[in-house]
C-alpha cells in the first residue's frame, strides 16, 4: 500500500496555501473495518478521522516543504487541534485547504479546513478544522541521527506536484 | 498603552492552555512547563509561535529556550553546566530564576527553570 492520502493537488501558492483533494472509494480496505456490520447494524463505511488528518498533514507538509524548495525534512510534530463535524463517506471527495501561519528555521505551523464535496450536487460542506505543527528535523535532532537524503518528500509526492504542474 | 502584569499573565495562560491542553487553574505562576504541565520539546516551538501571535512580537526560539547552550561542550561538562555555562545562561535568560538550577546544574534538570512566571517575565521584557 502506498501511504498517500491525497489524490491531486489543485493549487499551491508558495508559502501561503495548498489545496488538495482525496476521493473516497468504497473499495478502500480501511473502509471494510471502519465500521463493519455488527448484528442487526449494517456496515457503516467511513474514512477514519485520523486518516483525514494524515491527508491534511500531507497537504500542509507539501506547502511547508515547497516554501524551502524541499531542502528541509518536514515531519508532522503535533496536532494542535482537530475538530470534525461530519462523516467522510464513500462517493464523496475531501478538499483539504492548508494555510501557512508561521515558518522559521525550526519548523512551521499551519491551519487547515477540510470540506466534503458532494459530486451529485456540487455542494461543499465543512467537515474539519485541523491545526498542525511541523518540525524541520535537521534543526531539532536532539542528538539523533537521520539519513542525509530527504526521505520525507518521496517520488509519490513529487509526482503529485509534477502532475499539478508545480515547479 | 503598556499591558499590566495581570493582562500579560492572562494571555500567557490562554497560550499555555491551548498549546498544552491544560486547564486554566493548572496554569499558576509557579507551575513548571515540563514537570507540572507536561510540555514536550515540540511544545516549546508551539508556545513560541503562539506567543508571537498573541502579543504581536517576534521571538527567536533560542531566546526563550536556549537549547544551543546546553548542547555546547563549551558550556557543559559531564552532563553538568560549567561556570562559564551558568554565566552564559544568566546572560541569555534574564527572565528566569536560575537559583534552584544553580544547585544541581544537571542538564536534565534544566527544564524546571521554565515556569509560567518565567514566560510572563520574558514577554514583559519583549514588550518593553
Amino acid at each position: 500500500m502506498r501511504w498517500i492520502w491525497i489524490d491531486r493537488i489543485l493549487s499551491l501558492d508558495r508559502g501561503e496555501r495548498c489545496v488538495a483533494i482525496k476521493n473516497i472509494a468504497a473499495g478502500e480496505d480501511v473502509l471494510f473495518d471502519h465500521f463493519p456490520a455488527h448484528g442487526d447494524r449494517p456496515a457503516q463505511p467511513v474514512l477514519p478521522n485520523t486518516l483525514i488528518i494524515e491527508g491534511m498533514a500531507q497537504t500542509a507538509g507539501i506547502l511547508v516543504g515547497h516554501a524551502n524548495d524541499f531542502a528541509e525534512k518536514v515531519i508532522l510534530a503535533k496536532i494542535g487541534r482537530a475538530t470534525f463535524t461530519a462523516d467522510a463517506r464513500p462517493g464523496y471527495t475531501l478538499r483539504h485547504t492548508a494555510t501557512l501561519d508561521r515558518l522559521d528555521a525550526s519548523g512551521a505551523a499551519t491551519t487547515g479546513v477540510t470540506e466534503l464535496l458532494d459530486p451529485a450536487t456540487g455542494e461543499a460542506t465543512p467537515l474539519a478544522t485541523i491545526e498542525l505543527m511541523f518540525s524541520h528535523i535537521d534543526h531539532n535532532r536532539a542528538g539523533l541521527a537521520f539519513p542525509e537524503h530527504n526521505f520525507v518528500f518521496t517520488s509519490q509526492f513529487m509526482d503529485l506536484l509534477r502532475d499539478a504542474g508545480v515547479k | 498603552m503598556a499591558m499590566t502584569q495581570d493582562e500579560v499573565f492572562g494571555k500567557v495562560q490562554e497560550v499555555l492552555e491551548d498549546a498544552l491542553g491544560v486547564d486554566d487553574d493548572e496554569v499558576t505562576p509557579d507551575a513548571k512547563l515540563v514537570g507540572d504541565l507536561g510540555a514536550e520539546s515540540i511544545d516549546f516551538l508551539d508556545i513560541v509561535f503562539r506567543l508571537e501571535k498573541a502579543f504581536d512580537i517576534k521571538i527567536e526560539q533560542s531566546e526563550l529556550f536556549p537549547e544551543n547552550v546546553l548542547n555546547d561542550p563549551k558550556y557543559v561538562n559531564d552532563g553538568e553546566v560549567t561556570d562559564t555555562g551558568m554565566e552564559e545562561l544568566r546572560k541569555r535568560l534574564p527572565h528566569a530564576d536560575l537559583s534552584e538550577f544553580e544547585q544541581s546544574r544537571k542538564v536534565e534538570d534544566f527544564s524546571n527553570v521554565f515556569t509560567v512566571d518565567a514566560i510572563v517575565k520574558f514577554v514583559q521584557t519583549k514588550l518593553g
